[in-house]
């Protein structure tokens, strides 16, 4: 085994590394960035080697200074986590190169699965099963009908050249198969001037679902059962959980035997996982393989009570694999919930700051936080702003589930705008309760996970109220405690003799007016204070509240200041206009890109640009002034 | 620990009877004051919210700390007093709590004949102001007034109560380091001018308030000018060119952001006076009070029974029990805050009197305010009584009162007749804040006596002229006396006059006075120095 190895990640997945390592007695050396260096996984590992500028590809991805920090470090191995260079064949050669075990799979394994047509054409030709699909340049209409017939249906028609669901149409049975097939023909060619159609399998609310793998290099493979992770946002996982609902025991060792000769195919050795889209039918059909370990690993490890990350450093060590397939058994449920900083009502934007609050569910058996993060820590523009997974155990699902709902709502974050709400009502969706999952669960049940409904605003709002007043009393307790008249009725905050007084919150983003009077029971909801309002977990779902404050207008004399600061943190990208320059009101000065979007900063008024306070290209904080600007009188 | 022990049965006929009667009359109150509080109307209300500007209540509602009470005063002034329908007189008074300090707030209420002043407003305003420079705290003007009622100038203007003295308060306050500060969120024009112009911070609102001794109209009759209100006197005009404003605000919330502002700057800490406790409801609820005062006026209970509704832990040291049982003397806390309790229970007679005054030296000596509960239909009369010196037991009583320097709090918890006024602290004594319950009546004499004295008045004289006067015509004679002072003695009647601060709701009597006897307490009490006491 090895004595010392480096992790060449950060975060939550360095951090979980390093814990198994430190079981093994294995000392471990992390790399940092500038961004990162004072987190936790720099804290946790025994060593700590700094890689360069934050961006990661000034740091996290450069090869040489990984290599270079293993061989300084006298590391024997490298693990190279999940993202970054972990799928990255040019990194793995160069460990060989360096005579560094990369953990994980060989150089070829990597690069077969790293094309997506060449893996697929492994994969058929070792039997795994595809989705089934025409793509022939024959158009004739009976090879077409005998080819959907040979596939099954239903399938799906689609114009070689479309998009846009133009020229698709999905056929359900033989007889309406003809007509189809000339009405998606005629649409294809007048949308697109081409008929040209394929035939595809049509999958019924396809699910996904994978499978862990494990191979080493005795020849030995085993399947550490599947996980579903079939609802997802803009192909991003969302919650994750293993076993999958519904999955038999055929069905799973169908997959499973699936999964080890696609592993096979590759001569797989270490983590991998391979993903499946299931059908309502039970039909499933290979879609990748990714050859590093999971984000969502940690559900296999609870329910198999396995240590991933161990056998992983036992493969790369060598060894033969812990348990044998029929040493493996399932016990209970899992479900893990990502939680990221980002705005689920703003099309998920990444959100960035600092964690002025952060106080996760307490951990025990049952409860598990993977996180790399603490408290004061700042989520950046950087890196992947997840904050934690949080994985619970239960015995059986629903209980892992009510687990899972209640660790949610005891979940507090503050600072940053986190998907914790979104997560706690899809988790308590009753399609989800049901295991009614597919790869369109949140755009079919987006209504329901984006609650805005007036039954659900009329029961939140007394809520909300009534957490403003609890705030309003700690806030009066604390003045009155520091008065030298701790009782008098001063102090008291009941509205009394003002029958007029209300509170303007905004509620899910909708505009709530609420009486002194409204007011409910709190003790069965968590507020959590957020830098702009604060969450509100109730037994009845999530919902973020924001009192609103009036509008105090704009003074004229502040007008030139303010809007001549950066809106965010972020890259100034370009400058407009030359220092010295008249402008005219609305014209723009400086754009600005942050979290993937662009911002303008315009002229507020007619005026003279004297002075620009930073170069294109630099990178500058939220607030920070940009240029100095003289207004003309008006 | 004397805690009261209530007599009070809470499943009797009579308390049923008790609690309707004074249900009916809480909730007419209530009705009325729901009414006064909707200003000038819905048009008036449109067209004022219209133009950008939140009503007056809304302004003192966005001044106040968020939660935190509101005490308002004299809510029924001008309440069926002029032909026109003048709710609150057009202006809302009240303490509050602004940046943590209880201020006096006065806010011109334009929905209502464009915030003018009539007599009553005038009254009201100064009432304010005298209550502010009674017990030290600081002022805030919400200025949006037309000035002077032009119609009754001659109530509104000369005299030494009149319009003038809003100036003379104003300035003679400062003087004490009273601060004054003013918001000109509307009109501010003539006399009401002065009103920033005498501040020792303003605030303007931008492109809405307006402060010029003479409008448009009068600037061009008088020199020809043709100017616009925003030129001649507009919020950019008074920041930047004329200084009579010190800050220019965006809107009225902005403005009233400045007045907290303004406060939270002022380096005030209020004076504490005494010895604390912590404070604790009382026993019984204050509910049962309704069913404790009778429906019939005329009976008698036992006003302990109030106390123990309305002191902390119904906790009542009682001085002199056993002596001058009519009135009931002791000492409790509201809110903590100490305060020596004098009370009616019945006619007051010598005994009653001395004992009173003694109490009264007591707490001014120990600087304990006073709080009076007055029920009260008179001294006792006859031969006895005035041959055993009822008017000089009354008078040390009254000089008590009159010359005590602690402050002193007046509730009208029943009727309020002739000398017994004096005695226990009515309007002319000075108490720092007096309300009345809707069930009380205050006249010189009651409507029956004073029926029957002119009656008997009446008769003397037919009988003088030898001509017959039939027990018919004696009622018809007396029944529109007995009306009038029914009329002349409703709480409505005397609150609508500002013979009060105003009229409340008696299960209020606890929290009313434990924020009247706080603000109080925002002027350190001085020693006393008595006058003479007739021996």
């Amino acid at each position: 085994m090895f004595t010392k190895i480096l992790i060449a990640n950060r975060g939550e997945i360095a951090c979980r590394i390093i814990k198994t390592a430190r079981e093994m007695g294995i000392a471990t050396v992390a790399v940092f960035s500038d961004a990162d260096s004072s987190a936790l996984h720099v804290k946790m590992a025994d060593e700590a080697v700094y890689i360069g500028a934050a961006p990661s590809k000034e740091s996290y991805l450069v090869v040489n200074k990984i290599i270079q920090a293993a061989t300084e470090t006298g590391a024997q191995a490298v693990h190279p986590g999940y993202g970054f260079l972990s799928e990255n064949a040019e990194f793995c050669r160069q460990c060989a190169v360096h005579n560094i075990t990369f953990i994980g799979p060989p150089i070829d394994a990597i690069l077969a699965m790293g094309s997506k047509s060449a893996a697929k054409t492994i994969m058929a030709n070792a039997d795994v099963p595809l989705v089934p699909g025409y793509h022939g340049d024959d158009q004739n209409s009976a090879l077409l009908k005998s080819e959907a017939e040979k596939m099954g249906y239903p399938v799906l028609l689609k114009a070689a050249a479309g998009g846009g669901g133009k020229g698709m149409r999905a056929v359900h049975c033989a007889e309406e198969f003809d007509q189809a097939l000339i009405a998606a023909k005629r649409e294809a060619l007048s949308s697109f001037n081409d008929d040209l159609m394929l035939v595809e399998k049509y999958l019924l609310k396809p699910r996904h679902v994978e499978i862990q793998v494990f191979c080493d290099s005795h020849q030995n493979a085993v399947y550490l059962f599947e996980r579903d992770c079939s609802v997802q946002r803009r192909h991003q996982k969302v919650i994750e959980e293993a076993p999958a609902p519904g999955m038999t025991l055929e069905l799973r060792q169908k997959m499973g035997a699936a999964a080890i000769k696609a592993a096979r195919a590759i001569n797989y050795e270490g983590a991998g996982t391979v993903e499946f889209l299931l059908d309502s039918r039970g039909d499933f059909f290979f879609m990748e393989m990714n050859t590093r370990l999971q984000v969502e690993h940690p559900v296999t490890e609870m329910i198999s009570g396995q240590d991933l990350v161990a056998w992983q450093l036992i493969v790369a060590a060598g060894q033969s694999l812990p348990c044998s397939q029929e040493q493996l058994k399932i016990n209970g449920h899992a479900f893990e919930a990502r939680i990221y900083a980002e705005d689920p009502d703003n099309d998920f934007l990444p959100a960035t700051g600092r964690l002025s609050l952060l106080k996760p569910p307490s951990e025990g058996s049952y409860i598990r936080v993977d996180t790399g993060v603490v408290q004061g820590d700042e989520v950046s523009i950087y890196y992947d702003p997840m904050i934690a997974k949080l994985i619970v155990w239960g015995t059986t699902r629903a209980k892992a589930l009510t687990r899972l709902t209640e660790a949610l709502s005891k979940y507090r974050i503050a600072g940053v705008t986190t998907n914790i709400g979104f997560l706690y009502n899809l988790a308590t969706s009753q399609a989800f309760r049901d295991g009614d999952v597919d790869t369109g669960f949140i755009q079919h049940h987006h209504d329901e996970i984006f609650r805005q409904r007036q039954q659900d605003l009329d029961y939140a709002a007394p809520l909300a109220a009534s957490a403003i007043f609890n705030l309003r009393h700690d806030d009066a307790t604390k003045i009155a405690k520091q008065s030298n008249e701790a009782n008098s009725p001063w102090h008291l905050n009941n509205n009394w003799g003002r029958p007029m007084s209300v509170i303007r919150m905004e509620i899910q983003q909708n505009e709530c007016v609420l009486s002194a009077e409204s007011y409910a029971d709190l003790s069965h909801s968590t507020i959590a204070s957020k830098n702009d309002g604060f969450d509100l977990f109730t037994p009845e779902g999530f919902f973020h509240c924001r009192q609103l404050y009036p509008d105090l207008g704009v003074n004229n004399e502040d007008v030139d200041r303010d809007n001549l600061k950066a809106p965010m943190h972020g890259t100034l990208i370009a400058l407009m206009v030359t220092a010295g320059a008249t402008v005219k009101k609305g014209d723009t000065l400086v754009i600005m890109e942050a979290m993937k979007m662009e911002h303008t900063v315009i002229a507020p008024s007619d005026g003279v640009v004297t002075e620009f306070y930073f170069q294109a290209g630099s990178l500058v904080e939220a607030d920070a002034e940009l240029l100095s600007f003289e207004a003309f009188d008006l | 620990m004397s805690v009261i022990n209530s007599k009070l049965n809470t499943n009797s006929k009579e308390f049923v009877t008790n609690t309707n009667a004074m249900q009916v009359k809480v909730d007419d109150l209530k009705t009325k004051l729901a009414h006064i509080s909707k200003g000038g109307g819905i048009q008036s209300c449109e067209r004022h919210v219209s133009r950008g500007k939140l009503l007056p209540r809304e302004r003192v509602d966005g001044l106040l700390d968020a939660g935190s009470p509101f005490l308002e005063l004299s809510a029924l002034a001008a309440h069926d007093v002029y032909p026109e329908e003048v709710p609150a007189a057009g202006i809302i008074t009240g303490i509050g709590r602004v940046s943590g300090q209880e201020c006096v707030i006065v806010a011109n209420d334009a929905t209502v004949k464009g915030g003018s002043y009539y007599p009553l407003t005038v009254k009201k305003h100064l009432r304010a102001q005298a209550i502010a420079a009674e017990n030290n705290l600081p002022c805030i003007y919400l200025v949006d007034s037309g000035g002077a009622n032009l119609p009754r100038q001659d109530d509104v203007f000369p005299d030494r109560e009149h319009f003038g003295r809003i100036f003379f308060n104003q300035a003679n306050m400062s003087a004490q380091n009273i601060p004054q500060i003013a918001a000109v969120m509307g009109s501010c024009t003539a006399g009401g001018a002065y009103v920033p112009a005498m501040a020792d911070e303003s605030i303007i609102v931008r492109e809405q308030g307006t402060i010029f001794l003479a409008g448009p109209p009068l600037v061009k009759a008088a020199t020809g000018e043709v100017v616009t209100a925003e030129d001649l006197g507009g919020g950019e005009v008074h920041a930047r060119i004329s200084g009579v404003a010190d800050h220019l605000a965006n809107n009225d919330h902005h403005a009233l952001d400045l007045v907290r502002k303004a406060i939270s700057r002022l380096n005030r800490v209020k004076p504490i006076n005494g010895d604390l406790k912590k404070a604790i409801d009382p026993v019984y609820a204050s509910q049962e009070i309704y069913g404790i005062v009778p429906a019939d006026s005329r009976k008698s209970y036992d006003v302990r029974e109030i106390i123990a509704r309305t002191v902390d832990g119904s906790d009542f040291d009682e001085f002199k029990a056993l002596y001058g049982t009519t009135l009931v003397c002791g000492f409790a806390h509201i809110f903590g805050y100490p305060v020596g309790i004098v009370a009616n229970n019945g006619i007051l007679f010598g005994e009653s009197a001395q004992k009173g005054a003694h109490f009264i030296e007591l707490c001014a000596q120990r600087k304990i305010p006073l709080v009076f509960l007055q029920n009260i239909t008179g001294f006792m009369v006859g031969k006895q009584s005035e041959n055993d010196g009822i008017a000089k037991h009354g008078a040390k009583m009254v000089t008590a009162v009159a010359t005590a320097n602690v402050p002193k709090f007046t509730i009208l918890i029943g009727g309020s007749f002739g000398a017994g006024n004096y005695g226990m602290c009515g309007r002319a004594y000075d108490p720092r804040f007096m309300f009345m319950w809707p069930n009380a009546r205050i006249s010189v004499m009651g409507g029956e006596q004073a029926a029957g004295v002119l009656a008997q008045v009446t008769r003397d004289k037919y009988e003088r002229d030898g001509t017959d006067w039939s027990p018919e015509d004696e009622a018809s004679f007396k029944q529109p006396i007995i009306e009038n002072y029914e009329h002349q003695g409703h709480p409505y009647y005397a609150s609508a006059r500002l013979w009060d601060d105003g009229v409340i709701d008696p299960a209020d009597t606890r929290m009313v006075l434990g924020l009247s006897i706080s603000a109080s307490h925002n002027r350190v009490i001085e020693d006393t120095k008595f006058g003479v006491f007739r021996m």
